[in-house]
């Protein structure tokens, strides 16, 4: 059986999303996340206590450099991007009081 | 001379001889876009002006014996999810439609050296979410064989615009089928590498460990040569490979003697239209009649891709794309109260729907409370199919499957029906969860007309063997007048 999705999961769920769902987004969201749930519960069929989870295919290990700017300054190019900018910064709204 | 018809490594080669120009290749390119793109909107931005300019210096550096490689000159097409300084990319979405790139991608970098030209970025589902190219924000691209089918995703506009002839060579980016699935509904060949041959860095991140970059072109000569122009070691991506062999043309033998092939009977079963079991069947029979043996197996545990790949892609998608929130690039919403709500409101009205649902699924798989039970449970789950592949690539050099279970869907047929949506990359996503590389060329086409694409892959780092293969195929099927 497959984890039942409430309301308050799809409030939890959308403040670590950082979405702000209306009343109808919520509903949608509930009953997608709900289809999809059952949906992958099949996993569960598969017994995987004796199975590594695998995150890369790969043995990977940490590339190293010695921590040089090889690239050049492109603070204006950036900032031309920022939906708010001033005195070469980012504005952003107040965040503490 | 009409470049229209001809492929990237002809066109490279009449360039090199002087009998046309980089400059000329390039204005031919963008009166064909002007005609065409109209109706099938491959792309999002073309760039006439860059493009010309970049021309001119091309064709100098060619004339003066500076740049000599087969593609030199050739126009090229990008999907919009790969940086390129000063042109827009937009992944096809609000939140990033105004977003100019400080820096270019590893594989833009590696094209410029290459005497490459891009002519303009191209149409997508938005941030690569999709499997038909309608999440895009600027509206769907349409099949070039049938303009009321859909191209496929999520490299939905890289296939049209090769498949359309507008450009004879695209770069396109595959997590869980998007060159593959939309190569075989286009009628075009394209590859996705092994996870680590193409530089990541200037892609814009969908599922890190399973997004790879690769070429989409009208014939498997044209993909080797763009694959060894973009293939390398890269610094700048941590997950980069260092291959002994960057060859890929010496690939390019119809020789397929003793090429072990294996057919999943799992693959061609129930849901799978009949005639694109049927094309690849008969493509398969033409290689064992060249020297290839041709056997079916049973490959396990393929239900368990698609929930596996869903619970990984999404989860990976959700914090991947916590990235854009307002501040340094891309959409910011007009009025907010604090912060936070500036944060959910931008990401809200910036985001589609489709991109909204895989959020809200990483973000709840990944959380305190579900992260063993669903997120953990998938990488075992990938684990365990990649033991299954493993032990298939013990018995064969390569495996033949669909690209797809139908030929392309009509237009505004699939978005009501995300679920059918995602069960129809059934044949593709495990390539992705395993690292592998897989390719599709066509074999054919459906009672409609429709392009069918056969897809050959092979184990990790076997690039030149899936090549050897589809070259193959490809000369068979042109020998009897079968393919496209």
């Amino acid at each position: 059986m497959a984890e039942q999705i409430t309301d308050e999961t799809i409030e939890y769920v959308s403040i670590l999303a950082k979405l702000k769902l209306d009343e109808k987004g919520r509903q949608k969201a509930k009953e997608d996340m709900q289809q999809m749930l059952d949906y992958v519960d099949k996993l569960n069929d598969l017994d995987t206590s004796k199975v590594e989870p695998m995150s890369h295919i790969f043995p990977l290990k940490n590339v190293f450099r010695e921590d040089v700017v090889t690239n050049g300054d492109g603070r204006e190019a950036m900032l031309a991007n920022a939906p708010e900018a001033e005195d070469d910064q980012y504005v952003v709204p107040i965040t503490i009081e | 001379m009409d470049i229209s018809t001809m492929t990237a490594t002809e066109l490279g080669a009449a360039i090199k001889d002087g009998r046309t120009t980089a400059v000329e290749a390039v204005r031919q390119t963008l009166d064909a876009i002007e005609k065409k793109d109209k109706e099938l909107h491959a792309f999002i931005t073309v760039d006439a002006e860059g493009a010309m300019k970049s021309a001119a210096e091309v064709q100098k550096k060619i004339e003066s014996g500076e740049l000599t490689g087969p593609l030199a000159g050739v126009p090229i097409a990008i999907k919009d999810n790969i940086c390129t300084k000063g042109l827009l990319t937009t992944c096809a979405s609000h939140i990033l439609d105004n977003f100019v790139p400080t820096y270019d991608a590893e594989v833009i970098i590696r094209l410029k050296k290459n005497g490459l030209v891009t002519v303009g970025k191209t149409n997508m589902d938005e941030f690569a979410m999709g499997s038909t190219t309608e999440t895009s924000y600027f509206g769907p691209t349409r099949n070039p064989v049938n303009p009321a089918h859909v191209p496929g995703g999520s490299s939905g506009g890289s296939c049209a615009a090769v498949g359309s002839g507008e450009v004879s060579l695209a770069l396109g980016s595959d997590t869980g089928g998007s060159i593959r699935q939309p190569s075989s509904y286009c009628g075009v060949t394209g590859m996705k590498p092994t996870y680590g041959v193409v530089s990541r860095y200037g892609l814009v991140a969908y599922g890190s460990s399973l997004d790879q970059i690769g070429p989409i072109a009208r014939n498997v000569t044209d993909a080797a040569a763009l694959l060894q122009v973009i293939a390398g070691s890269d610094s700048k991506d941590s997950t980069s490979a260092a291959l002994k062999d960057y060859d890929f043309m010496s690939a390019l033998k119809t020789d397929v003697s003793g090429l072990r092939i294996g057919i999943p009977s799992e693959y061609f079963g129930e849901g799978l239209e009949p005639e694109i079991g049927d094309a690849i069947r008969s493509a398969a029979e033409k290689l064992a009649k060249a020297g290839a043996s041709v056997k079916e197996f049973h490959l396990d545990l393929i239900d368990y891709a698609i929930p596996a790949y869903y619970i990984i892609a999404c989860a990976e998608a959700s914090s991947n794309l916590e990235r854009f929130d307002g501040v340094k690039y891309g959409l910011r919403a007009a009025a907010y109260d604090d912060l936070n709500d500036m944060y959910k409101k931008s990401r809200t009205e910036g985001f589609g729907p489709e991109v909204q649902r895989r959020i809200m699924l990483g973000s709840f798989v990944l959380s305190s409370g579900y992260y063993d039970a669903y997120y953990l449970k998938a990488l075992r789950v990938k684990n365990l199919i990649r033991q299954s592949f493993s032990r298939a690539f013990a018995d064969f050099d390569i495996i033949l499957a669909p690209a797809a279970p139908t030929t392309a869907p009509e237009l505004g047929k699939s978005l009501a029906d995300p679920m059918k949506m995602y069960l129809s990359d059934i044949y593709t996503v495990s390539v992705n969860l395993c690292g592998l590389p897989g390719m599709t060329v066509p074999v054919g086409k459906d009672g409609m007309g429709l392009p069918i694409g056969m897809q050959i892959i092979g184990d990790c780092f076997s690039e030149k063997t899936v090549l050897r293969a589809a070259y193959t195929t490809e000369r068979l099927l042109s020998e009897d007048g079968e393919g496209r």
